[in-house]
């Protein structure tokens, strides 16, 4: 089976080998700035970078964005077809892949209908000028009397042609830059967007097609497992590398370094050989101190941090009229992806060519660090992006990337599948930092906020690979010859890194944001979904929630009065109408009712969420009975797509808050499988009620992750409104439920 | 050593192992990409496949033990035009997002089904208990199950 053809084939709809009938230039040599352009434009400007139209009249669509089981390439081919004028099934999409795809990056921060989806829509629409431009001057007709109905362009007088006849006529149409004078379609001639379509995806996924890296079968291919070190800091003292060499089916042990591999025939061969391995290894009793996981609260605060204020206004007007000050601290703990398929990729070398098939967000950067690494020009790599399971962030995809290249390069010709094991997955990926919020408040007479000072203590959410003054790959640091981490990197407002969602999104005339980024990090961080927006909104929302208590005010009513912006209000006025909220409504013990509001890295998508709890006060057993949600994303793509993102934010987040934290003693994680690490269950998860508030003529907001801030601190303000117990520490297990509850 | 397991009707001759999982003669040996690896510890149901009528964790369950039983993945439920009720219904409510469980999932519904054709949804959850879905698609997997009930009891 030929291999670009498998795995593209795994997604049905985006089938088809690549035929790359056309020379292009690098696109590089095109990354001219265009102020106008779409930003993932401006670096990729040839306009069959994008859009390519065959002789069939198929339409090839070209993204450097991917999917991530978040339904973007569905939501892309909606864009493009909508704006070509072409049947939803003509759409063949190609996702990231360093051979052939435009440069966008990374797929993260909900930006891929934002930036990806904006980009598309301007090279569709200026594909479909050029091509109608052609048939114009075909038909000698103004382009006026032209309409196009499925890629058959008519004419009023009955004669017709189509975008496949254009192009076997003049197959270089599409080789040109992508124009600014293209004005895209108005929203109300839209057919597709807006429209629930299904997932191009979804089919191959419930009838066991290959849909993902996993599940990539190459000629000849072998098996890989990789050996890691018991903790960080260990190091490699020896190894009986004969006695696995030794064992069935083994065809390479690989050691450099700390990196430890080994290559099988078979893939249960790799893995009893990954077994030998471990007892044939030993290790240094090297470690490094790992803080208290009881304590993070007290610790972070105290460790060595670059200080910014973030966010600073009307200081030099002093507070008047206190009625009141109110301070409160807030802590999450450390995260883990938790992604369900361990991480895996596939590598082959041949001819001096490494290609590496991965689930990776971000399949340029990753090439060039894999480059790097591998000591090989840029240009003899290539990245092909494959889906793996939902990965919410930077877990294992990238590592397990340069692990797969390392094993291959030893077994050149034949291509190596890895696959982390789940103890890998949960003990090496990067994890979500650990992070304290404190905030205080001065209250006026009149109860309005008049006062607001807040700090955030967080390590880097962002150590990816591709960023400046280091190598972010795991084996890349084992090396022996090591590379070094990239230094933390200071992310401006309003993306933010642990201070993202930090500055609240209420009028509040005087304020100060201080993020205070942890400059050392012992436990290796990364991003998850949200970075810090999912702990600075926990904390902002509950405090908020602490306030309205303490002047007696209600909850809504007391965010409504800090709140000028209509699509804030609608979406909180929304949530509290379709929840029958209330006002001034007590819980009872047990039930009670929490409400949130907030808007994504202050400028994306507005959400406001109701979570209804019962706390059981005999076991502290908190169970989420009902959530409802008021969402604004603007124009959407996909509701239904949308909808389901809404949710499994909704789901995640409770998860998150009600279980999961990552633990580790003085000097190991020692979170290593499903067993250490519980994520909510099939019987924990509540009905869900998702309304979107539908506003076709604003721009499409990403909907991916701006739901699981405000649904944790809805659902600590339902505990506190249900008990009594404000609860500031995540996660709510039951005996820290129990402990506050006296 | 020779082994003889039938999976999804057919019947193969495998020159394997006995203790191998037979997670891995399924994926590996006869190509099938319905059971994944997860976990490889019966944790978290992503290998689920029906042993007989019975969903079991393929991760752990060596092939020399499958004997005469009938193996069926995914795959053998329904394909193409022929789709199994629960894969018709798992289309209809859009029942994942990575669909990375969704193979597994689907066999613990088919067994569900085959001995209860009528779950409740509180049933359905508790079935589901050994499996686990991190992308939050739980309200219309469950959905699915009952629509897939309904429509097959016609």
């Amino acid at each position: 089976m030929n291999t670009v053809k498998l795995s593209r084939r795994a997604f049905g709809k985006l089938a088809g080998a690549v035929i790359a009938t056309l020379s292009l230039a690098p696109f590089s040599a095109f990354a001219q700035s265009g102020p106008d352009l779409p930003v993932d434009l401006r670096a990729n400007r040839r306009l069959d970078g994008w859009i390519r139209i065959d002789v069939e009249g198929t339409v090839t669509i070209f993204t450097g964005k991917v999917e991530l089981g978040q339904g973007i390439l569905t939501a892309l081919s909606q864009i493009a077809a909508d704006e070509l004028d072409v049947d939803f099934a003509r759409v063949r999409m190609i996702s990231a892949d360093t051979a052939h795809s435009p440069n966008e990056g990374y797929t993260f921060g909900s930006q891929s209908v934002e930036q990806g989806g904006e980009a598309l829509r301007t090279a569709a629409a200026n594909a479909r000028a050029v091509l109608l431009a052609a048939a114009s001057r075909q038909f000698n007709v103004p382009q006026s009397d032209l309409r196009v109905e499925n890629g058959v362009i008519l004419l009023a007088d009955g004669r017709r042609t189509t975008y496949a006849n254009i192009v076997r006529d003049a197959p270089e149409l599409l080789a040109r830059e992508v124009t600014t004078g293209v004005t895209p379609k108005r929203p109300s001639e839209y057919k597709l967007v807006g429209k629930s379509v299904p997932r191009i995806d979804l089919s191959a996924k419930f009838t066991g097609g290959a849909a993902f890296v996993q599940d990539m079968r190459l000629p000849n291919m072998l098996f890989g497992r990789v050996v890691r070190p018991p903790r960080y800091g260990a190091k490699l003292v020896s190894v009986n590398e004969a006695s696995v060499r030794q064992l069935p089916g083994v065809v390479t042990v690989v050691r450099n370094g700390n990196f430890l591999g080994v290559v099988a025939e078979r893939e249960e061969q790799a893995i009893n050989a990954r077994r030998a391995l471990m007892e044939a290894t030993k290790w240094s009793t090297d470690y490094v101190t790992l803080p208290d996981v009881d304590h993070l609260q007290q610790a972070l605060p105290r460790w060595r941090s670059e200080e910014t204020v973030v966010n600073d206004a009307g200081q030099d007007t002093p507070a008047s009229g206190i009625a009141m000050q109110l301070e409160a601290t807030y802590s999450r703990p450390y995260l883990s992806h938790a992604s369900i398929g361990p991480s895996c990729s596939v590598a082959l070398l041949k001819d001096g060519h490494m290609t590496v098939w991965s689930h990776t967000q971000g399949a340029f950067p990753l090439r060039g660090n894999l480059a790097t690494v591998l000591e090989m020009p840029a240009s003899a790599v290539d990245v092909v992006h494959v889906p793996g399971s939902g990965c919410y962030g930077h877990n294992g995809a990238d590592d397990a990337a340069l692990d797969a290249a390392l094993l291959a390069r030893e077994v050149a010709g034949r291509p190596v599948k890895l696959q982390w094991m789940r103890d890998d997955e949960f003990a090496w990926a990067p994890i979500s930092p650990a992070m304290v919020m404190r905030v205080k408040a001065a209250l006026s007479k009149d109860g309005r906020i008049s006062g607001w000072n807040y700090d955030v203590w967080s390590n880097s959410h962002a150590m990816r690979p591709g960023q400046p003054g280091g190598v972010n790959l795991l084996a890349a640091w084992q090396l022996a010859k090591p590379f070094q981490p990239s230094p933390p990197p200071r992310i401006p407002q309003p993306y933010g890194n642990g201070d993202r969602n930090a500055v609240p999104v209420y009028d509040l005339p005087r304020r100060r944001v201080t993020n205070h980024l942890l400059l050392d990090a012992p436990i290796r961080t990364s991003s998850l979904r949200t970075l810090g927006a999912y702990g600075n909104v926990f904390a902002i929302e509950s405090f908020m929630d602490e306030l309205a208590l303490a002047t007696q005010a209600d909850p809504v009513a007391f965010r409504l009065a800090h709140l000028s912006d209509p699509r804030a209000i609608a979406v909180v006025r929304e949530a509290a109408n379709r929840s029958g909220w209330h006002p001034g409504e007590k819980g009872d013990g047990q039930l009670g009712r929490g409400f949130a509001y907030s808007r994504y890295k202050n400028f994306q998508a507005y959400v406001a969420v109701v979570v209804d709890v019962h706390v059981d006060r005999s076991t502290g057993v908190v169970s989420v009975t009902n959530v409802t949600a008021a969402i604004d994303v603007g124009r959407v793509i996909n509701p239904d797509g949308v909808k389901n993102q809404i949710e499994g934010g909704i789901v995640q987040a409770l998860s998150w808050a009600l279980k999961e934290r990552v633990m580790f003693s003085h000097t190991e994680i020692t979170t290593r499988s499903w067993q250490d690490y519980s994520i909510l269950n099939f019987d924990e998860i509540p009905p869900i009620d998702v309304v979107l508030l539908d506003r076709p003529d604003e721009a499409s907001l990403g909907a991916g992750e701006c739901s699981l801030g405000p649904t944790a601190a809805a659902l600590a303000n339902a505990v506190a409104n249900a008990s009594g117990a404000r609860l500031r520490d995540l996660p709510f297990v039951p005996a820290t439920v129990l402990e506050r509850l006296v | 050593m020779s082994i003889s397991i039938t999976v999804n009707g057919k019947r193969h001759l495998l020159n394997v192992v006995a203790d191998t999982p037979l997670l891995y003669v399924l994926r590996n040996d006869l190509q099938l990409n319905g059971p994944k690896f997860g976990c490889g510890e019966a944790q978290c149901g992503a290998c689920t496949v029906m042993i007989d009528n019975d969903a079991t964790r393929s991760c752990v369950f060596p092939v020399g033990a499958v004997g005469a039983a009938q193996v069926t993945t995914v795959e053998g439920i329904g394909k193409g035009e022929g789709l199994h009720a629960l894969q018709k219904a798992f289309l209809a409510e859009q029942a994942a997002q990575c669909g990375y469980c969704s193979s597994g999932v689907l066999m613990t519904a088919k067994a569900l089904l085959d001995r209860n054709p009528d779950p409740d949804r509180a049933t359905i959850q508790r079935e589901l208990a050994g499996h686990k879905c991190r992308c939050g698609a739980h309200n219309r997997i469950v959905r699915a199950i009952q629509r897939a009930a309904k429509e097959s009891r016609g």
